[in-house]
C-alpha cells in the first residue's frame, strides 16, 4: 500500500451565482482594489488516501468527491493527487 | 386509528420539539422521535424531517445527515410511497437525498431571513393540501439562510408542467413578484413535491403556524390534509 495525499478543489459552477463572492468582492472595491473582478468562493478539501496504486487512488478520490464533497448540481471540482514519500 | 407521525431528530435539529409539540399537542395526533442513529421508523405513517442545522451545516446544508443510519430507512419508505414532509433543513435534506429535484442555496442577501411570509398554494390536489378548501394564501414564518431555491431550466419545467410547485412566495393578496421573494428563489419556489406527490418539501414553518395561543393556525392544512390522506 502507497500513501497519497489528494487536495480537492470544489467551485461553484460557473453559471451559478455566488453571493459570498460578491460581497467579498464589495469588500475590495471598498478597500481600492478596482482591478479586482469576478471573485469567486469555493472550498479546499485535502486528505489522506490509502491505495495501491496511483490509478486506484484516483478512483477513491472520485467516488469521495461525487458522493459527499460535490454536490453537482451546484459545484464541480478538480483534483490533485501525489504520493507521500 | 389515530395517525402516527416520526420526527427524526439529527444532531443539530432545533424545530424537532416544535414539529412534536404541534403534531401531538395541537392537533392531537400519534407523534414518535426518530433518533438518527436507529434504523427503525416504528411504524409511521408519515415521516418528519425538521428544520434545524443537522450536522453543523457542515460541507453544504444536508450533505451529511443523508448518510445517517435513518435515512437509509426513510429513503426507503419514501421509495415505496411513504409520506415524508421536510421543512427547512429537512427540505435541503430531501434535495440532498435527491429525493426531490435542485437545490438551495444562500439567500441573495445573504442574510438569514426570520419573518411571516404569505405562500400561494398553487395545487390544492395533492395529499399534502387537499383540505386547504377555497383558501389559497397563507401566513407563515420562514427562518434561514439558505432557502434560495435553484434548479436548472429543465427541471423547472418539468416541475410546472407536473404541478409539482406547492408553494410559491407572494403577498396576501396572492400576487407573486420579485418583491415578495425573501431569497431569491427561482419562480418564487417555497416548496415543491416529488412526481408521484408523496414527497413534500418547503423551507416555510407550517409546525411554527399551527397553535392558537401564537395567533396563527395557518399551517394546520398541510398536517390535516397529509392524515387525513391516510385514509385510517
Amino acid at each position: 500500500m502507497k500513501l497519497y495525499k489528494a487536495t480537492v478543489i470544489v467551485k461553484r459552477r460557473p453559471v451559478i451565482l455566488d453571493p459570498q463572492g460578491k460581497a467579498v468582492e464589495q469588500g475590495a472595491k471598498l478597500l481600492g482594489f478596482n482591478n479586482i473582478s469576478e471573485t469567486r468562493i469555493g472550498k479546499f478539501i485535502e486528505f489522506f488516501v490509502n491505495a495501491e496504486d496511483k490509478n486506484s487512488a484516483e478512483k477513491e478520490v472520485k467516488e469521495y468527491s461525487n458522493k459527499l464533497l460535490v454536490n453537482p448540481i451546484l459545484e464541480d471540482y478538480e483534483y490533485t493527487l501525489e504520493e507521500v514519500k | 386509528m389515530k395517525p402516527k407521525f416520526g420526527v427524526v431528530v439529527f444532531p443539530g435539529s432545533n424545530c424537532d420539539h416544535d414539529a412534536y409539540y404541534s403534531l401531538k399537542k395541537v392537533l392531537g395526533y400519534d407523534v414518535n422521535f426518530l433518533w438518527h442513529k436507529d434504523k427503525d421508523l416504528q411504524n409511521s405513517d408519515v415521516i418528519i424531517l425538521p428544520g434545524g442545522f443537522s450536522y453543523g451545516d457542515y460541507l453544504r446544508t444536508g450533505a451529511i445527515a443523508k448518510f445517517s443510519p435513518i435515512m437509509e430507512k426513510v429513503i426507503s419508505f419514501a421509495e415505496n410511497g411513504g409520506n415524508v414532509i421536510g421543512i427547512c433543513n429537512g427540505f435541503q435534506i430531501l434535495l440532498e437525498a435527491h429525493l426531490l429535484p435542485g437545490v438551495l442555496i444562500k439567500n441573495d442577501s445573504l442574510k438569514f431571513v426570520c419573518k411571516d411570509v404569505y405562500l400561494t398554494l398553487e395545487n390544492n390536489d395533492t395529499k399534502f393540501t387537499s383540505v386547504a378548501n377555497d383558501k389559497n394564501v397563507f401566513r407563515i414564518p420562514i427562518a434561514h439562510g439558505e432557502g434560495n431555491y435553484f434548479a436548472d431550466e429543465k427541471t423547472l419545467n418539468e416541475l410546472e408542467k407536473n404541478n409539482q410547485i406547492l408553494f410559491r412566495y407572494s403577498n396576501e393578496n396572492g400576487e407573486i413578484s420579485k418583491d415578495t421573494n425573501p431569497n431569491g428563489s427561482q419562480l418564487n419556489i417555497a416548496g415543491i413535491i416529488n412526481k408521484r406527490g408523496n414527497i413534500l418539501g418547503m423551507m416555510p414553518h407550517p409546525e411554527r403556524a399551527c397553535d392558537p395561543v401564537l395567533g396563527n393556525t395557518d399551517g394546520q392544512f398541510i398536517f390535516e390534509s397529509v392524515a387525513k390522506n391516510l385514509n385510517l
